[in-house]
């Protein structure tokens, strides 16, 4: 069992959502993290690699700013299984750039801007993750 | 100057995940688990951050170029092709099992917990594996 936290997850869901904003604000880009990380390794087609890189390290070092400001600290369970996390990194890895976008880009940045292409690849890796997850604890867990 | 901007904003947007919770892979997985431990609390991450960029683009797009581009890079294909379909389900299936999409999977490198150390190098080889196969598929359809 995890928490229900609705208010603390719209919060932080609206810090993702102006992040995305300011992102476009500034740049003019999607903020699509499969896109903006995939995109620190080279080739370097379009430039920018550095405001990537800066966009990166921010993510990385949120928790620790997290933590060091608020004084909390972060909870997470992640499975120890260190098969099942490497063939899960390679599909989330390329999965997402093969389609163009994961969570952030096609859910958060697709959906608002009312995409057909990013409504129709939410559909898809929401009911995959659903089934996922259906068959790993009620079918094989069960 | 962009590389601040950007360091800034990626902060805000990891802050965000840490906060919601999307950070956490078990949390991910009990939103995903509709028929065990279900946990609704990421609909409210997906419904913060699209009312706000939904409302937030109508805005900033009003204007006629971004503050540091000559232009908008905005997607204009309409099309759904294989690689729509066939992207978002292998990436749905990594998901389900690791509870781990990119951004919050390099949210939580620095904590260091065995299963991200094992998942984010091998995200980015499958990122770069799709990088490059994309690019030998365009270069064959070209010729």
């Amino acid at each position: 069992m995890t928490e229900f936290t609705p208010l603390a997850s719209t919060i932080g869901g609206m810090m993702i959502g102006l992040s995305a904003v300011l992102l476009m604000l500034w740049e003019g880009r999607i903020a699509g993290i499969s896109g903006i990380a995939s995109r620190i390794l080279p080739p370097y087609s379009d430039g920018m690699p550095t405001s990537r890189l800066g966009f990166v390290i921010g993510l990385i070092a949120a928790p620790l700013a997290y933590i060091l400001f608020s004084g909390n600290t972060v909870e997470q369970t992640v499975s120890s299984s260190l098969p099942l996390m490497v063939t899960a990194g390679l599909l989330v890895g390329f999965g997402s750039v093969w389609g163009n976008g994961c969570t952030s880009g096609h859910g958060v940045c697709g959906l608002s801007r009312l995409s057909k292409r990013s409504f129709v690849a939410t559909v898809i890796f929401m009911a995959a993750a659903i089934v996922t997850v259906f068959i790993t604890r009620h079918i094989i867990g069960a | 100057m962009s590389f601040f901007i950007n360091l800034a904003l990626g902060l805000l947007f990891g802050v965000g995940l840490v906060i919601s919770g999307m950070s956490n892979p078990a949390k991910v997985l009990n939103f995903l688990d509709l028929f065990g431990t279900w946990d609704p609390s990421l609909a409210f991450v997906m419904g913060g951050a699209v009312l706000v960029a939904f409302i937030g683009f109508k805005v900033v797009l009003k204007r006629p170029a971004p503050i540091a581009a000559d232009r908008f890079q905005l997607p204009t294909r309409n099309d759904i092709d294989s690689p729509l379909v066939i992207g978002p389900a292998l990436f749905g299936i990594g998901w389900g099992l690791g509870g781990f999409c990119p951004g919050p999977a390099l949210t939580a490198l620095p904590l260091a917990a065995a299963g991200t150390l094992a998942f984010v190098p091998a995200m980015f080889l499958g990122m770069w594996a799709a990088r490059m196969l994309g690019q030998a598929r365009t270069a064959r359809s070209s010729t």
